[in-house]
């Protein structure tokens, strides 16, 4: 079972106690009734599910009931940091390095 | 002659009862609850007509100081949210009307029940079904926190060394007693 760090809980769950919602930092636009449908189309439903470093929502639904932000690499499965919702996009190229720091140690 | 028809009312758990050598598992008496929402600025006036500091670190739980309030808790479910039991029966919804700062009162005492585990055996029974750290230096006497049992959503509160008390939802009660039945039958100290 992986454990999940809760931003607001400050501690370290269960997975059974989170749910995942979705991709993160998704902006919905200001003047929605304005754009286009292809616009629409591509902030509505076109996600990017790459391989490698993603940004997620979770929420801790059976626990403190938050929605928060994670940064998970998806080869591993690792959650490389979490943060509140608000919070600006942690930088990956930090994260990445910490993320080959991990690896090893869990090579070794 | 008629009959006169008269309305018994029944807890949910009425009658169930587990007993062993190392726990003991037992509805909890009826008592009343709310669930509290507030911001930052109405938490000290709700505590103050509580009677009882909402406590804002995580996972942690306060008691009524007064001893006519005897029993009275606060548990700490999310950075604005707590969990209000009462067991004496008070009305806990007038005590919060009489708080001017926006919040936000529902009463819950007929949505949840509660089943006290005790005993050695206690936080053996528990941890079958709950993925929480239930030792006492992570989990200790106060700690409360809203998590899974099995398959049900519970508030789990630590309230002594070996005694926990389950709160669960009224409808998943009879789920939940039978998973800490079954989990009493092979529990380890």
């Amino acid at each position: 079972m992986l454990l999940i760090h809760c931003p607001y809980c400050k501690e370290d769950r269960p997975e059974l106690e989170f749910s995942h919602a979705g991709e993160a930092h998704i902006v919905r636009p200001t003047n929605i009734a304005a754009i286009d449908d292809t616009a629409f189309e591509e902030m509505f439903f076109l996600r990017d599910n790459p391989k490698g470093l993603v940004y997620e929502r979770w929420r801790h639904i059976h626990g403190c009931g938050r929605f928060f932000n994670a940064v998970r690499d998806t080869v591993s499965d690792r959650f490389l940091t979490t943060y509140k919702a608000g919070e600006p996009k942690p930088d990956p190229v930090r994260l990445s390095k910490g993320a080959d720091v991990a690896k090893k140690g869990a090579a070794k | 002659m008629a009959d006169r028809n008269t309305a018994l009312r029944a807890a949910p758990l009425d009658g169930r009862l587990v007993r062993s050598a190392h726990v003991e598992i037992v509805p909890a008496d009826v008592a009343s609850r709310i669930v509290l929402r507030a911001r930052p600025e109405a938490i000290a006036p709700l505590s103050r007509a509580l009677g009882v500091k909402l406590p804002e670190e995580p996972k942690t739980s306060a008691k009524a100081k007064a001893s006519r309030l005897a029993g009275r808790i606060a548990l700490w479910i999310g950075p604005d949210e707590w969990l209000v039991v009462d067991p004496n029966g008070a009305d806990l919804m007038a005590l919060c009307s009489k708080v001017k700062k926006l919040h936000s009162a529902v009463d819950v005492s007929h949505r949840n029940t509660a089943i006290l585990v005790a005993g050695e055996a206690a936080q053996s029974v528990i941890s079958a079904g709950c993925p929480q750290d239930l030792s006492p230096n992570i989990f200790p006497v106060g700690a409360c926190s809203r998590t899974v049992l099995g398959k049900a959503e519970i508030v789990l509160v630590r309230e002594d060394a070996h005694v926990f008390r389950v709160e669960c939802w009224r409808s998943f009660s009879d789920y939940v007693f039978a998973f800490l039945a079954d989990a009493a039958r092979d529990a380890v100290i």
